[in-house]
């Protein structure tokens, strides 16, 4: 076994601190916007609309039955495509990991809105609300609080997952420590090192929606 | 920007080829993967319920760190750092003579990251059986052992395999990141096509669709388990 020199992680902290960064920016919009658009998805899954839900369901499972590398390679290709020139790594990431994570997060809304008792929806409509705001003002609201931890934990998982866009050299966290690991010839250290990061991250965001359940459980 | 359709290409030589071998190291990466999480996850998620508290310690550390750290940077520290960390004589023999590394590190890898999702969900399958059972084993004088063997064990067997079916997908799908460390399944064989003839979106087609029709096998297949190993005169029958 060799000497660990840490210096050159010290060395290279800037660096890296820029990617930690990105990967931070990558996860908090796809994060607001996968919640965004997967409550809408999960509204007009439940909606009667049968084609509409059907196509809303299709979605969901299409998505759900590739995996994420796939996704992040066919919005890598298919974004330029589209826009007829190229965007760059961070926005087709970005709109990959929103389309994906809406998915995910659609089925988490979905449970959550299915568990809300149908006498609120009823007791909303009776006092004379129109079912958009019953559903905006009512079952929303309580339905996103149930799901809040489960949610979270989902984020949590959305972090770890936003390490693969090193397949398509964004220079998130993880490329950043591929990056200075390969050129220092220290992999060791920087991989332990990354590996120290995110755990700290998502271990200590973990504890929190523990705390969070068992605080809500309590209520 | 123009597009060239070449829809022939996905069944010429080599691509197609090239796509068979893809879809074989996707199932032999899964498919080994999967034995060492299910072996893993069962020892791991048993130890988390058992009586002793530093079993459950150990159990819950296992978790802990397999969980929070993304699989492409656990994939990178068994390939890379691992074989550093070893004894020389065992590391050389690792990068010398051990035949395709990348392919059992990745399924190392890949399975010890699945096992701690599939102790998590033992561990809720044997915790819903309620303690009434295990109390009425002791009452009877069996063994913790005997317990686990034949009252929690096969009960909890049944309660986890819908969600084992879900794992059982995540693994498949998971296995797209062994190409991050060299071996070529069906994604990295894909992405070979598309450097080789520019038809992206021919080759990202076909694997997808390989993709979604391998997890519908493994949905039918769970589910035809599912009924067959199911408890008489429980909902699961029917």
């Amino acid at each position: 076994m060799r000497n660990l020199d840490w210096s050159a992680v010290v060395h290279a902290w800037p660096f890296l601190w820029q990617g930690l960064q990105t990967s931070f920016v990558l996860v908090a919009l796809a994060m607001a916007g996968g919640m965004l658009l997967g409550t809408m998805i999960a509204i007009v899954r439940l909606s009667a609309w049968r084609p509409v839900a059907a196509v809303a369901a299709g979605y969901v499972n299409g998505l759900r039955s590739v995996p994420l590398i796939m996704v992040i390679f066919w919005f890598y290709l298919l974004v330029p495509l589209f826009i007829g020139r190229p965007v760059g790594a961070f926005t087709s990431a970005l709109i990959a990991f929103t389309l994906f994570e809406a998915a995910y997060y659609s089925e988490i809304m979905r449970a959550g809105i299915n568990g809300i008792s149908g006498g609120q929806m009823a007791a909303a409509l009776a006092i004379g609300m129109n079912r958009m705001q019953a559903c905006r003002y009512v079952v929303l609201p309580q339905a996103l609080r149930r799901m809040t931890p489960i949610l979270l934990t989902q984020s949590i998982a959305l972090v770890q997952d936003s390490s693969l866009v090193y397949v398509i050299g964004l220079h998130d966290f993880m490329t950043s420590i591929g990056i200075v690991a390969n050129r220092e010839a220290r992999l060791i250290e920087f991989y332990l090192f990354a590996a120290l990061v995110y755990f700290a991250i998502c271990f200590s965001a973990s504890r929190v929606v523990k705390r969070l359940q068992r605080r809500m459980a309590a209520a | 920007m123009q597009y060239r359709w070449n829809w022939t290409i996905l069944f010429v030589e080599p691509y197609f080829g090239w796509l068979l071998a893809g879809v074989k190291w996707t199932l032999l990466v899964a498919g080994a993967a999967w034995i060492v999480a299910l072996a893993v996850g069962c020892v791991v998620g048993v130890l988390s319920t058992l009586p002793s508290r530093i079993c459950r310690a150990i159990a819950s550390a296992y978790v802990d760190v397999f969980r929070n750290i993304p699989l492409l940077l656990q994939l990178f520290l068994w390939y890379f750092v691992l074989p550093e960390l070893l004894p020389a004589g065992f590391g050389l023999w690792i990068k010398r003579d051990l035949p395709m590394p990348e392919y059992w590190f990745s399924v190392a890898g890949l399975g010890c990251f699945t096992a701690a999702r599939i102790a998590e969900q033992v561990r809720a399958g044997i915790e819903s059986i309620g303690v009434g059972q295990r109390m009425a084993a002791a009452a009877m004088g069996f063994t913790t052992a005997q317990t686990y063997r034949y009252i929690l064990l096969p009960l909890a067997a049944r309660n986890v395999l819908p969600p084992l079916t879900s794992e059982a997908l995540n693994i498949i799908k998971n296995s797209s990141l062994a190409l991050t460390v060299g071996v070529l399944e069906l994604t990295g064989q894909s992405r070979q096509i598309e450097a080789a003839t520019f038809q992206g979106i021919e080759a990202l087609t076909a694997a997808t669709v390989i993709y979604v029709m391998l997890t519908l096998c493994v949905i039918v297949g769970m589910r035809a388990v599912e009924r067959r190993v199911a408890i008489p005169g429980t909902l699961g029958r029917g």
